[in-house]
């Protein structure tokens, strides 16, 4: 099988490697460079457990190729966790028990941290929407609502308090 | 020593402290079974049958055998030379059949997705690419798809060897059930209920690696499960191996819920394939294997009738069960437990003399049906609180009131049901009471008839309801199942002055490392951080059942308790002589023994555990301190622990879109002792959400070949975050009798009641509306504008 040349850029580090055509994403990240924290669950861009963020936005791995991503500059929760950018949204998952399993949660967050970032103050139903792309099978998904909606009414009094 | 949490250093039990483990978790660095790459490993795939039920002519496997990156190809016949057939019958289920079961299909397949042949390749993909050249000649049988028509003299045998499809049947009759319900003044209802199959959907799909060593002879199993011991004996026994060869590892797992507590055929050719090839073979199943071979759930068709007497007091109920478990009794828990819990369990919470039920569990050409969270629960509960209702309705009753003249007396225990149920320590009364207060009942009826003036219709559904847990043997040991009832911990003091916890209960997100940790930090009077946690490997934790069956924090949990207390007793012993001391004077807090006594410092635990180690020569001639303790636990005297909880539902239904809106879910339950207030009510919640998910949403579809349609998250709906209500939780709590820990399980009462409970709501809302009820899960909206007539169909 014919091998694709691509580089980008992972949690800030430049990767450069072959890769056969079909490679998903998701696989590139886990199996090529041990990123195991994105998570496959259904690899049809349902379940969202694979949920990264490639150039600032969050997208699924599992439905774009390796090959798809060169160039981009790529974050995963690996990455995330050691900026900073999601230890905010940690600490409330933390705090809440939004996490069992964790299977989902690598996904969870990433789209969380999307809507966090995003500003505003968003409702429970708002942000129940936002998360509805994300299946989770353990928490009965309360726990995740409570976590985000702290952290976004925590922003939003920080907000306020710098206006 | 008091098991309530005191205001004093180190009282954790009873406390809601975040699970230290969980950090890992919420930075990706999990350890689940497909993370893992070991050297030389291969990957497997499975070509899987294609039709519900056909003779297997002949496999060519040439072509793959060909391919680039494959290492091995192997059929049935290939791997019935490795592994023995297994038999999924438990003996204690009387006259229970089902025929041996292989790995791979032999010369017939009977369900959709039944592994066939197997290629291990250096890759998945390369593993993908040779099935799409292996040519398997199939000659297609009649299927046996419905589970009524299974039993049908003259339909299709799955096994041609049986006499009929039927693979138990059971009866109980206890009172006089006829003369009961035909006597003067009694109010009969009846009703036919569908309850749909489905299955598990845990995020991370079946993966198993095995890495067998043949130097020693020893095969390393990495499972993502529930029951590592069990699954080291299965896999002993069916692949020829000691079973102290067999080594078991569940790290992390992502969510099981009963799924991963089988013996799969694909898992065990996993195994069997690392053995032949003397290197790692992973297999990890994708979402669509996941859907056609991970054991399907319920599947029942119930017809029930009841009676009250002109006081509205229950005078009998009578139950007939049918469910269909696919062609085999799954291995080695059976797939009769989960008839065998609805027949138990319909009428639990209620005083009741006259019952009779019968349960017909019958092969048909679908995927296997077993346990999976709640077993049997969520349609006792929703068949029994679908009569009460149609009773109160038919009597003109309020529901809650017709619940309380019924419930058991919280007073009123020990007793037992018609069944043989034995109940203590129960508190139906007053989980009703303050379910009622909690979601204000009476303000939310008057809400309610408000807004129906207003061509608004909502529902208010509630259940009385029961769950089993901390099982004793009688559940699977009696039926010769190797499977402990017993769980295991140690506990030992390090020389930094560390305290190291191993137990045989697992870990898949529940907590229970966490509830670990809290009992022998309390216990031991150091801080939870000081409190090191193992399990999930049979190598290093004591020999015990696992998690499953709400058992873990009871039964794991008590283990725990007395281990840490004979630690902490030999703590106090050597300290005793440390300090010249008596050692009922002294105490241990904060990572000190102390006098008991005013809590003065006496010596760390840190400078104790040093001097036992490193200068022993200190201490009195013949004081040989282990520091170290292991204790087991069972539950005796009761077949299992129950726990009771009352649970409602408020919905609102679009009678133009048949949409149902959950508005609010309430659960009061009584879980005994609470280790972990939090992780209690999260367990709670995301049971009642996966109740909700079959009650509304999740059905595995087939046709009527046997082809299951629905097997993508595309096409099978789970509930996501934007459906579900926020879940409000109380508590009673009566500590169980059973164990000086007091814990009952509390991890599937929320599966258990939210289909019944939602059912109920969603009947409440059409009544006025004059449709008939509701029977049949899930209450999808098609189904529901069927029931008002606004659109034809059937299925």
């Amino acid at each position: 099988m014919t091998g694709i040349a691509v580089t980008m850029t992972v949690n800030g580090e430049t990767v450069s490697q072959t890769v056969p055509a079909r490679t998903l994403l998701a696989d590139f990240l886990r199996e090529r460079l041990g990123l195991t924290g994105t998570h496959v669950g259904c690899a049809h861009g349902v379940c969202g457990a694979c949920t990264i963020r490639v150039d600032g936005v969050a997208v699924r791995s599992c439905l774009m190729l390796a090959a798809q991503a060169d160039g981009t500059d790529v974050e995963t929760v690996e990455g995330l966790t050691e900026s900073g950018a999601l230890a905010t949204l940690q600490d409330a998952f933390h705090r809440h028990n939004a996490a069992q399993c964790g299977y989902c949660t690598p996904g969870m967050l990433v789209s969380a941290a999307d809507l966090v970032a995003a500003g505003g103050s968003p409702d429970r139903a708002a942000i129940r929407e936002h998360l509805s792309g994300n299946y989770c099978r353990c928490t009965g998904y309360q726990a995740i609502i409570d976590a985000v909606e702290e952290v976004i009414a925590a922003n939003a009094q920080q907000a306020e308090a710098n206006a | 020593m008091s098991l309530i949490a005191e205001d004093r250093p180190n009282s954790y039990i009873g406390s809601s402290v975040p699970r230290p483990n969980a950090r890992r978790l919420l930075q990706g660095r999990g350890r689940y079974v497909d993370d893992k790459t070991l050297p030389r490993m291969l990957h497997a795939a499975f070509h899987r049958s294609p039709y519900a039920h056909a003779r297997v002519l002949g496999i060519d496997t040439a072509a793959a055998r060909a391919m680039a990156g494959v290492v091995a190809v192997y059929t049935g016949a290939d791997m019935a030379r490795e592994i023995t057939p297994w038999v999924g019958v438990l003996t204690h289920l009387s006259g229970m059949r089902s025929p041996p079961q292989p790995a791979l299909a032999l010369d017939v397949a009977r369900w959709v997705g039944e592994p066939v042949v197997m290629v291990v390749a250096q890759s998945r993909a390369e593993a993908e690419d040779a099935l799409a050249v292996i040519e398997v000649e199939y000659d297609p049988q009649p299927a046996v798809t419905d589970m009524e028509g299974a039993l049908d003299p003259a339909a299709a045998r799955v096994h041609p060897d049986l006499d009929s499809n039927l693979c138990w049947d059971r009866s109980v009759d206890v009172g006089d059930v006829d003369a009961a319900l035909s006597a003067p003044g009694v109010t009969v209802v009846e009703r036919t209920f569908d309850f749909a199959r489905h299955t598990g959907v845990t995020l991370e799909p079946r993966a198993i690696i095995g890495d067998y060593d043949a130097a020693e002879d020893r095969l390393t199993v990495h499972y993502s499960g529930q029951a590592p011991h069990m699954m080291q004996a299965v896999v002993a026994k069916h692949l020829g191996l000691p079973e102290a060869q067999v080594r078991v590892v569940a790290e992390d797992v992502g969510g099981s819920f009963g799924v991963k507590i089988h013996t799969y055929g694909d898992e065990m050719a996993t195994l069997a394939a690392s053995r032949l090839l003397k290197r790692p073979v992973k297999f990890a199943a994708d979402r669509m294997e996941s859907f056609v071979s991970d054991i399907h759930a319920r599947g029942h068709r119930i017809t029930a009738r009841a009676g009250v007497d002109d006081e509205g007091r229950l005078v009998a109920v009578e139950v007939d069960d049918i469910t269909g478990i696919g062609p085999y009794s799954v291995y080695p828990r059976s797939s009769g437990i989960e008839g065998n819990q609805v027949i138990n369990l319909i009428g639990a919470p209620y005083e009741l003399a006259n019952y009779r039920a019968r349960l017909r569990v019958v092969f048909q050409n679908k995927a296997p049906m077993s346990q999976y969270r709640a077993v049997g629960h969520p349609i006792a509960m929703a068949v029994m609180e679908g009569l009460i209702d149609d009773l109160a309705t038919a009597t003109g009753r309020d529901p809650a009131d017709l619940r309380a003249l019924n419930l058991r007396r919280d007073d009123s225990y020990p007793s037992a049901s018609p069944q043989g149920m034995r109940f203590a320590d129960l508190s139906h009364e007053a989980c009703l009471e303050k379910l009622k207060a909690l979601m204000d009942y009476d303000g939310l009826r008057a809400e309610q008839a408000r807004l129906r003036a207003k061509g608004i219709h909502r529902g208010i559904g509630l259940v009385s309801m029961v769950e089993v847990t901390n099982p004793s043997p009688m559940f699977y040991g009696a039926g010769g199942a190797p499977i402990s009832a017993q769980d295991g911990a140690t506990a030992r003091l390090d020389a930094s002055g560390a305290v190291h916890v191993a137990n045989s209960i697992t870990e898949q997100g529940q907590g229970t490392d966490t509830i670990l940790a809290q009992i022998a930090a309390e216990v031991m009077g150091v801080d939870l951080a000081q409190v090191h946690v193992t399990t999930g490997d049979t190598a290093t934790v004591p020999y015990g059942g696992g998690t499953w069956a709400s058992r873990g924090a009871g039964i794991g949990g008590e283990a725990m308790l007395q281990a840490a207390r004979a630690l902490r007793a030999q703590v106090l012993e050597v300290a005793g002589q440390i300090l010249q001391a008596a050692p009922d004077a002294l105490d241990l807090s904060q990572g000190h023994v102390v006098d008991a006594n005013g809590g003065r410092v006496r010596i760390s635990l840190s400078d104790l555990a040093r001097t036992v180690y490193y200068r022993a020569h200190e201490l009195p001639a013949g004081s040989r301190p282990e520091l170290i303790a292991t204790r087991h636990a069972r539950v005796e005297d009761y077949p299992f622990v129950f726990t009771n909880g009352a649970m409602a539902s408020y919905v609102e239904v679009d009678a133009e879109t048949g949409m149902v809106t959950l508005l609010g879910h309430w659960v009061v339950e009584d879980v005994g002792t609470m280790l972990n207030p939090k992780l209690v009510e999260e367990q709670i919640r995301g049971g009642v959400v996966q109740g909700i998910g079959g009650a509304l949403y999740e059905e595995c579809a087939y046709d009527e070949d046997g082809q299951m349609l629905n097997t993508t998250m595309a096409d099978y709906l789970v509930p996501m975050a934007s459906e579900m209500p926020d879940i409000t939780i109380g508590h009673v709590s009566t500590p169980t009798r059973t164990s000086q820990l007091g814990a009952k399980g509390a991890g599937e009462a929320g599966t258990a009641g939210a289909p019944g409970a939602v059912m109920n709501a969603i009947n409440d809302a059409l009544r006025p509306l004059g449709a008939p009820r509701l029977s049949q899960m899930p209450m999808t909206p098609q189904r529901i504008l069927r029931a008002l007539g606004r659109v034809g169909g059937e299925g």
